[in-house]
């Protein structure tokens, strides 16, 4: 086969394996941000700390870290609603969520992260999954097991919480809270409750993104950082709202990265990526499939 | 009031003649009296230079610990104060303006590396201090401050000499390489780096096919692998900092690469904690490094400071086996230490004179410093992971597991190549 068309299968590949990455990291956000119009800018630091304690756990007791990341989003959802109570608490009930609420969340990234440093100390942890020295190689096209584990596991996932958003009665209140909250209360359902519950499945979606990550990398208490960027850049060119628009920009990034790398060089990867997130808005206001206002 | 008997009497008489009596070393080593010397700086103890900043301060402490052990400097007691510039370079100059002005240090050291050392040079030489910076590269070849002294072992020509050990390991082999692939994160350091390594190429005739940096927010390092790969290179030479290192290595073995030999200053493997993930993927990597545990490299005092070290590092959660910066930050304070010691009072300038002047004798080896405050003679070590198996932590503490494989007065092993997935 002709080497540049290899190069472009494998950069395609791996750019959809990075993109469910991507998603993992992207999903729990667009439910918060994009439905419930919560700026959790900690967001990749909840990840983190779900990649950190997958990763402790993992050393402690050898389980598959995926494994671990399910087992832990029970305890992340409780947290996830914990903190939405406080948020509405002190800001949201008040009106106070654009500015002060934003630094609230930047408060509790920076304590995560310090949380972080001084409980399991600012080194590199890791978790070594059973399949990630694995390659299967179909044709001329490598497919690592490292990516595609935490990648299939994101995306079946994501289909999941799609399901549950559109098929059930408490789903579509989580989907119709962000569009009129008023009107649920006519419905008899609390807009409270039902975000309070929606921000604890962001927040559970953070600790699957974790166990994920650190099967991936090795991870630190800074490792959201890079993220941070992206992951709203994910969301915003999928349409806030729409989880399958965000696994799609999520795949779309992936893609345009990891080819660009590929042929003009990783430092071109970036700006690639975000000048077509540039394009998609200018064409597109309300992202690829956003409903315009 | 009460009399003296004659039993008291001769208590008396016994300490009086006590000072006349005792040996002299016990006397020297006598608690150290007086006002402290008070030794300032910034160190990274949060943020992304935190799991090196740690292991600093660390070392720091038990330099202290051992100098006020013996009786101190200058008699008097020496104290470290420092503030955590949370891996941030606009923290720096704040914290020594503040350490200067407001705390009054007679002495101050830089925290970890030429990101934290640069910001931090301003202020420094505005009150005309004595400078002793840690892991800093070319900081002051701009600068060109006649009191900066850096403990790091590139020397002040980084661009002839940096990458030299590493390809005369790689010409040395046999067929000789023709060509090679440059792959760098774009950072100062690794920038410089990739610049010296560019330059020694095209003087020894190596035709460079892949030459490009990666942002540090790259995530995944299969496309760059596999470009260089496509590139067919016959030598890599890569430099990245942890998260890049485990990345770029993992991919390499994922794509089961085969280059006659791959390293650089692939900072990663440094940390016990990427040493203990890679395993047995860092077999055959020739790794930049500034101490390993060899029998070539054994000076007085490094293994009782080694064995110090991993204790308290147990304790504190930091770098478990302390090889890359304790070692290097413990010589960054005996070089304060015998300066002054030499000098016997805190005068800058004085102290800047003694340390162009005389060699220095630590627990990396005798230092000498240039006009630029740059080793006289660089000591880049070029080092090899042979025969990694598994993930155990005891095999790093072995002989013959990171082998010295430049300069050739340090030497401990041969090159194995190539270099290949878990060879």
């Amino acid at each position: 086969m002709d080497p540049d068309l290899v190069l472009l299968l494998n950069g395609v590949v791996s750019g959809l394996l990075l993109g469910g990455l991507y998603a993992a990291a992207a999903a729990g956000l667009s439910v918060s941000f994009g439905m419930l119009d919560v700026v959790n800018i900690a967001h990749p630091a909840f990840m983190v700390l779900g990649a950190l304690l997958v990763a402790l756990l993992w050393g402690a007791t050898g389980i598959d870290p995926l494994v671990l990341s399910v087992l832990l989003t029970p305890a992340f959802w409780a947290l996830g609603a914990a903190l939405y109570v406080a948020y509405h608490h002190f800001f949201e009930r008040r009106g106070d969520e654009a500015i002060q609420g934003l630094a609230f969340f930047f408060g509790v990234m920076f304590i995560i992260e310090v949380g972080l440093v001084l409980t399991v100390g600012p080194d590199q942890h890791f978790a070594d999954a059973s399949y990630a020295n694995t390659t299967w190689r179909i044709g001329e096209v490598d497919l690592p097991l490292r990516m595609l584990v935490p990648a299939l596991l994101a995306l079946s996932a994501i289909a999941g919480l799609s399901l549950f958003l559109r098929r059930t009665f408490t789903g579509r209140a989580i989907a119709a809270v962000a569009q009129d909250r008023e009107a649920l209360r006519l419905l008899a359902i609390n807009p409270v409750r039902i975000k309070r519950l929606a921000f604890g499945i962001s927040i559970a979606f953070a600790a699957l993104a974790g166990g994920a990550l650190v099967v991936v990398q090795p991870v630190d208490a800074w490792s959201g950082h890079v993220f941070i960027g992206r992951v709203f850049a994910i969301v915003i060119m999928g349409g806030l709202s729409s989880l399958g628009g965000c696994v799609l920009a999520a795949l779309a990034f992936g893609v345009l990265e990891n080819v660009t790398a590929t042929f003009y060089g990783p430092s071109w990867s970036p700006a690639v990526a975000f000048g077509c997130l540039l394009l998609v808005l200018a064409v597109r206001p309300q992202g690829l499939f956003g409903r315009a206002a | 009031m009460q009399g003296i008997s004659r039993r008291g009497i001769g208590r008396l008489a016994l300490a009086a003649a006590a000072p006349m009596t005792v040996p002299a070393t016990a006397r020297a080593q006598a608690a150290p009296s007086g006002p402290p010397i008070r030794i300032g700086y910034s160190m990274s103890l949060s943020g992304g230079l935190a799991p090196n900043g740690r292991p600093a301060l660390t070392a720091h402490k038990i330099w202290a610990e051992d100098v006020n052990g013996r009786g101190g400097l200058l008699g008097r007691p020496v104290e470290l104060v420092n503030y955590d510039d949370q891996s941030t370079g606009a923290q720096v100059p704040g914290i020594y303006t503040k350490l200067i002005d407001v705390d009054k240090v007679d002495l101050v050291v830089s925290g970890y590396a030429t990101a934290i050392i640069a910001p931090a040079m301003p202020v420094v030489m505005q009150r005309n201090m004595t400078f002793v910076s840690l892991f800093g590269t070319g900081v002051n070849a701009d600068f060109k401050y006649d009191r900066y002294f850096s403990v790091n072992c590139t020397g002040s020509k980084v661009k002839e000499t940096f990458a030299k050990g590493f390809m005369d390991i790689a010409m040395a082999m046999d067929p000789k390489p023709r060509t090679i692939a440059l792959v760098n994160l774009d950072s100062d350091f690794h920038q410089r780096t990739a610049e010296s390594a560019r330059f020694l190429a095209k003087e020894l005739g190596l035709r460079i096919v892949y030459d490009r940096a990666y942002p540090p927010s790259t995530v995944d390092f299969g496309p760059i692998i596999r470009s260089v790969a496509a590139a067919r290179p016959d030598i890599v030479f890569a430099g990245s900092y942890p998260p890049d290192t485990a990345g770029l290595l993992r991919a390499a073995s994922e794509q089961r690469v085969n280059f006659q030999m791959m390293g650089g200053p692939m900072i990663g493997p440094h940390a016990t904690a990427q040493k203990l993930q890679l395993g047995p993927i860092l077999n055959n990597l020739v790794v930049w490094d500034v101490y390993a545990p060899e029998p070539t490299l054994q000076f007085p005092g490094t293994k009782e400071l080694i064995e110090r070290y991993q204790p308290i590092a147990a304790r504190e959660n930091t770098d478990a086996l302390g090889y890359y910066v304790p070692p290097m930050a413990y010589a960054q304070m005996q070089v304060l230490e015998q300066a002054v010691k030499r000098v016997g009072r805190i005068d800058q300038a004085a102290l800047a004179a003694d340390m162009h002047a005389n060699q220095f004798d630590t627990v990396i080896g005798p230092l000498r410093f240039d006009a630029l405050g740059e080793w006289t003679e660089e000591r880049n070590l070029y080092t090899q992971y042979q025969g990694v198996q598994g993930n155990g932590i005891d095999q790093f503490k072995r002989t013959g597991t990171q082998v010295v494989l430049y300069p050739p007065r340090y030497k401990s092993g041969d090159l194995r190549k190539p270099y290949t997935a878990g060879a």
